[in-house]
């Protein structure tokens, strides 16, 4: 996926990294804005490409609400979810898949978005239950979020108050569409509207006390 | 029971106590001797499983009731000591050195209520509410459904019609026309 130039500069990033004896706090995560990256290869193999990661879909072991009750079903004996090449990560660096299952309070928005961003290109986002779409029961509440929409770039949601693990499975099967129609764009969605997103980020989560960009 | 709430009479200042079942009793106390009345239940009366803390906003009365709720293995009753503090200046002493797992009930007290328990530790760090900026959630004055609408970006919910009014409309639009303009006048006369 990476083209020449990202790869190069990227070890040279490495090098310097090394060289330097002395590392600050700014060494130990990347503060660059992220960049949308536009398909590089011809149209045929780009289709391959889609094909390919629509296949090899790697979720993040990340449970926000009460949907993640949901997941482990999803995984084991009864809806065995491997039979289509989908499989839990335990880091966010190994996942593409991110699975926001319900409501998300204001604390764990935080962590979500450090968990999303530390995610590698390409990346995708599931809205699980009606919490992430409005809010579900908790649209008044005043420590969870209404919309998740304004925070990440959803690719899919799936409604229901939980969605059942068909309904998982379903939703699944739509992201491989979108991927394979190349119309899962939500990293690139993401950095180019990252002022945005940040904006919004910021005005809910107050204490603010890391990097803006980090991964 | 009866024996229990006598040799608690006999002292502290009981201000007043409820049998709500045969093994749940409730008393009111000064905010003052909960602690003593604490731990004289935990270490005489052997009463060794702290069940909760709870507050309850009496915003009409100005003031918070507090329930210290604990229960004796052996005799499987369950006591409630309650107590009214002031609700504009709501301390009442920290007793997380009788029951340490006190201090999370206490912590969640001052983040949601903003009781003050001098002493108990780690409560003014953040427990759920990172960066809060408003009133303590949890009292009455707070608004959370315009809190909410203000902060969190609400989505428009979907327009909802009676199918009844819809299909009347639908179906027999003048006959519908017409009844709305009887009851329309048949309110106008009752209004009169």
């Amino acid at each position: 996926m990476m083209s020449e130039e990202v790869k190069e500069s990227q070890e040279k990033e490495n090098r310097d990294i090394i060289e330097t004896e002395e590392l600050t706090y700014a060494d130990y995560f990347c503060s660059a804005v992220p960049q949308s990256v536009s398909p590089k290869a011809g149209k045929v193999i780009q289709k391959f490409y889609n094909w390919a990661q629509a296949n090899s879909l790697w979720v993040l072991g990340f449970g926000t609400g009460c949907g993640s009750i949901e997941i482990p079903p999803l995984y084991t004996a009864r809806y065995d979810v491997s039979r289509y090449g989908i499989f839990p990560r335990p880091t966010p660096r190994q996942a593409s898949v991110f699975i926001i299952s319900g409501y998300a309070s204001v604390k764990t928005l935080k962590r979500i978005i450090r968990s999303y961003e530390q995610m590698q290109n390409p990346k995708f986002v599931m809205g699980l239950g009606s919490c992430t779409i409005n809010g579900g029961m908790y649209f008044d509440s005043y420590n969870t979020i209404n919309r998740l929409d304004y925070y990440l770039p959803v690719d899919v949601y799936i409604a229901g108050c939980m969605p059942r693990p068909e309904a998982l499975i379903a939703g699944f099967n739509k992201l491989k569409e979108l991927i394979k129609e190349g119309k899962a764009e939500g990293a690139n969605l993401y950095a180019e509207n990252f002022e945005w997103y940040k904006a919004n980020q910021k005005k809910v989560i107050k204490d603010w006390n890391m990097p803006d960009y980090n991964w | 029971m009866k024996e229990l709430i006598n040799r608690v009479e006999s002292r502290f200042t009981l201000l007043n106590h409820i049998e709500q079942r045969p093994d749940l009793l409730f008393l009111s106390m000064d905010a003052k001797e909960v602690v003593e009345v604490l731990t004289y239940l935990r270490d005489i009366e052997n009463y060794q499983h702290l069940v909760m803390i709870s507050a309850v906003d009496r915003m009409e009365d100005h003031m918070f009731q507090l329930t210290y709720l604990v229960h004796n293995y052996s005799d499987n009753i369950d006591i409630g000591i309650r107590t009214n503090i002031d609700r504009d200046n709501p301390v009442i002493s920290s007793m997380h050195h009788l029951w340490p797992a006190a201090q999370v009930y206490q912590r969640e007290l001052h983040e949601l209520f903003g009781i003050d328990f001098p002493g108990s530790p780690r409560q003014d760090e953040p427990m759920m509410l990172e960066g809060w900026d408003n009133i303590p959630p949890m009292r009455r004055d707070f608004d959370t459904k315009k809190y909410s609408e203000e902060t969190f970006f609400p989505r428009a919910g979907r327009e909802t019609y009676d199918p009844r009014k819809v299909m009347a409309g639908k179906t027999y639009p003048k006959e519908n026309e017409i009844k709305h303009e009887i009851k329309k006048l048949v309110r106008d006369q009752r209004n009169k």
